[in-house]
């Protein structure tokens, strides 16, 4: 099977042993890996400030991009993924060709969990990990995506390893995207939160689909001294991969 | 004339709120307490189906608003009440100070009611020479305190039990506890005597019924029919868009007003007022009024955030929301707070004033979930963003970046080069930009992830 990746620009830009840990665990089950070489950005940072004329500029080129290739897409991302499932179609609502192409775009897009899961039973594969793990369920993939119990199914697939449900793992973490630069202290304090409820589990590390949340999250572990450990998804379980 | 409009300082509010250790734990621990329960008491029913049916009820009462307007005012009028049609908030407020003043009357009894604090009735009484006196045991405490509501369904949220224990002893100069039975009682003493000397009572509707022309108080402290039914003349203060069509509807949404708002299965109270008193009846208004109040509603239901007039003001969005929950209602300066309060203060007060508050939400969709009347509230919370831009309330820095985003991001070339610049100018970035947010993300890699799949 060929999967086409859309890597996502914070992986990209800043976690690329996060996108070298995916492509490890999509090869693992056999599948053929392609990286489009222009992709860029979903767009995601401009359509949650409200800038539509900028995120339609971003979403042309995204669809520009993948559309001249086959495939599941598979997003690292839950927020990502979204923006190009949900928010795609609705950017274009007024142009119906464009609407098409982003809905075709859409069909054939997964977040990574997601895939793992329904695609490729990856939590049926007996991967292995080690340690205590707790997940944080980032709000677009949960509420956005509805993808609610494929990251849960893997963590909890993994032989050697203990996985701790997070208390009101839901809740946002203040990321929020540009809310974490323009409110900065309701941000901090939201995560500072979130780091709570982490260290109240016990686990030595916390996981989750977003790497913008992860980001928040570890510069308040980092900020209160915690040990905890922060890694994305497919870090987790890649990690056991021979 | 009136001030030139200014945003919302809404940063600035919840940056004191957030030092306010008290406001904190009183809002985390009501907050969470609220928002469990909401979840025990729905986990138990088909919630899904009972969220439809009453959304579908909603929809359909918005479509023909003024109809069902019209059929309330007639069905109300023959039972006895004078119905009021104001189209804003002045004028209301001039209505219900003329009925007070035709009787002659000083001192009024209230009970809890959004609409009077969207109209700011108790100032412009109060201006008038009458006595107003909140019966609700929340709205009586923030009444002592020179406060506003914090919160749609429980105003008094922000405040402990300690900190109320120190305004009673202040202001009523009784003697301090933390008790709050005892603080009940010292309330319910004081509340009695004027629930008997007031010559007319306030009240707000959560319902009105089309097809008799009744309203509904929901109430857990029975304060609403008091204040409904002891004094002889009884005004009612509501919006347009609570109308409901029939009794028979009715039930659809008190089974998930309560659920949704406490996590109680039903409140302590539910008054259905048709009219004033009859022959033969021993209590009720011997006069009533019925203040309709419009206030951009007639607009509002034409245009694409209609669906923010189903909300039945259950408080729900608070509670999930990550934002209001942490720092409390005070910092939205408006009449209504938390998501639905954005929404609403966008489409009432309109974006001059609310452009800030629209910062004052991640887009996390929580409260979306937990509404009982699926307003989308995440969408129109995002499309008032998306108004927010296109009407210019962004900063010009934002405005500039975003389009500088937009080339990048559809340019493979320019992206590649943003990322290299990324790289080599933050510590740069990291000396001049803004610390709060740059220090919390990691540097942008010299090999970024393109780099090595290629």
């Amino acid at each position: 099977m060929r999967v086409q990746l859309f890597g996502t620009c914070l992986i990209d830009t800043m976690f690329p042993e996060t996108g070298e840990a995916t492509l490890r665990l999509l090869r693992y089950f056999g599948v053929d890996v392609g990286y489009p070489a222009g992709q860029t950005c979903c767009g995601k940072p401009a359509d949650s400030g409200g800038y539509s004329h900028e995120s339609r500029m971003a979403a042309r080129h995204f669809i520009s991009v993948f559309e001249k290739t086959d495939g599941p897409i598979v997003i690292p991302s839950g927020s990502c993924a979204s923006m190009v499932k949900n928010h795609y179609p609705e950017l274009f609502r007024d142009d119906w060709q464009m609407r098409e192409k982003a809905e075709a775009i859409a069909r054939r897009t997964y977040e990574l969990s997601q895939f793992l899961v329904h695609v490729l039973k990856a939590h049926e594969a007996g991967l292995t990990g080690k340690g205590k793990i707790t997940y944080h369920a980032s709000c677009q993939l949960t509420r956005e995506l509805g993808v609610r119990e494929e990251p849960r199914l893997l963590l909890k697939s993994l032989k050697g390893t203990d996985f701790i449900e997070l208390p009101s793992a839901d809740r946002c973490c203040g990321f929020g995207g540009i809310f974490m630069a323009k409110m900065p202290e309701i941000s901090m304090a939201l995560a500072d939160e979130k780091v709570e409820t982490i260290m109240s589990t016990g686990a030595d590390v916390v996981t989750g689909c977003d790497h913008g949340c992860l980001m928040n999250i570890a510069d308040a572990l980092r900020r209160q001294g915690s040990p905890v450990k922060v890694k994305h998804i497919a870090a987790v379980l890649a990690e056991g991969l021979t | 004339m009136s001030d030139p409009v200014t945003g919302v300082p809404f940063r600035a509010n919840a940056i004191r709120a957030l030092s306010d250790s008290a406001l904190r734990a009183a809002m985390r621990n009501a907050t969470e307490t609220f928002a469990t329960k909401r979840a025990e008491t729905v986990s138990a029913v088909p919630l899904e189906e009972w969220r439809d049916q009453a959304s579908d009820l909603r929809l359909r009462v918005l479509d023909h608003l003024s109809d069902y307007v019209d059929l309330f005012e007639r069905n109300a009028t023959r039972a006895g009440a004078k119905v009021h049609r104001t189209e804003g908030a002045k004028e209301a407020r001039e209505i219900i100070a003329s009925i007070l003043r035709g009787h002659g009357i000083a001192k009024v009894v209230k009970s809890k009611s959004m609409i009077s604090e969207e109209i700011h009735l108790n100032d412009f009484l109060q201006k008038q020479g009458v006595k107003v006196v909140e019966t609700d045991f929340g709205e009586y405490i923030i009444q002592i305190a020179g406060e506003g509501p914090s919160h749609i369904i429980a105003p008094a949220i922000h405040k402990d039990r300690r900190q109320v224990g120190k305004l009673f002893a202040e202001k009523l100069g009784c003697e301090y506890s933390d008790d709050p039975m005892v603080l009940a009682a010292i309330a319910k003493k004081i509340l009695r005597k004027e629930f008997f000397s007031a010559k007319a009572g306030i009240s707000g509707a959560n319902f009105a019924i089309a097809d008799s022309g009744s309203i509904v108080l929901v109430t857990n402290e029975g304060n609403g029919r008091m204040c409904t039914s002891i004094p002889p003349v009884h005004i009612a203060v509501l919006s347009i868009e609570k109308i409901v069509p029939s009794l028979s509807d009715l039930p659809k949404f008190i089974r998930l007003l309560p659920r949704s708002a406490t996590g109680q299965i039903l409140s302590s109270y539910m008054s259905v007022i048709t009219g004033t008193r009859k022959p033969g009846e021993s209590t009720g208004a011997e006069e009533m009024h019925v203040v309709l109040l419009d206030n951009g509603r007639s607009e509002i239901v034409k245009g694409e955030y209609r669906e923010m007039l189903k909300c039945i003001r259950c408080g729900a969005c608070l509670n999930a929301c990550p934002v209001y929950r942490l720092v409390g209602g005070h910092a939205y300066d408006s009449t209504y707070p938390g998501p639905m309060g954005i929404v609403l203060t966008a489409l009432l007060d309109g974006m001059e004033r609310a452009h800030p508050l629209l910062d004052a939400t991640t887009l996390c969709g929580a409260c979306g979930d937990v509404c009982p009347v699926k307003v989308p509230l995440p969408r129109l919370l995002h499309s008032l963003r998306e108004q927010r831009v296109e009407k210019g309330f962004t900063s010009r820095l934002e405005q500039m970046g975003m389009a500088g985003f937009g080339m990048v991001a559809q340019s493979s070339s320019l992206f590649n080069l943003g990322q290299a610049a990324a790289h080599l100018l933050w510590p740069i970035a990291r000396k001049i930009g803004p610390k709060d947010s740059l220090d919390r993300i990691p540097r942008p890699v010299s090999k970024t992830f393109r780099k090595i799949v290629s």
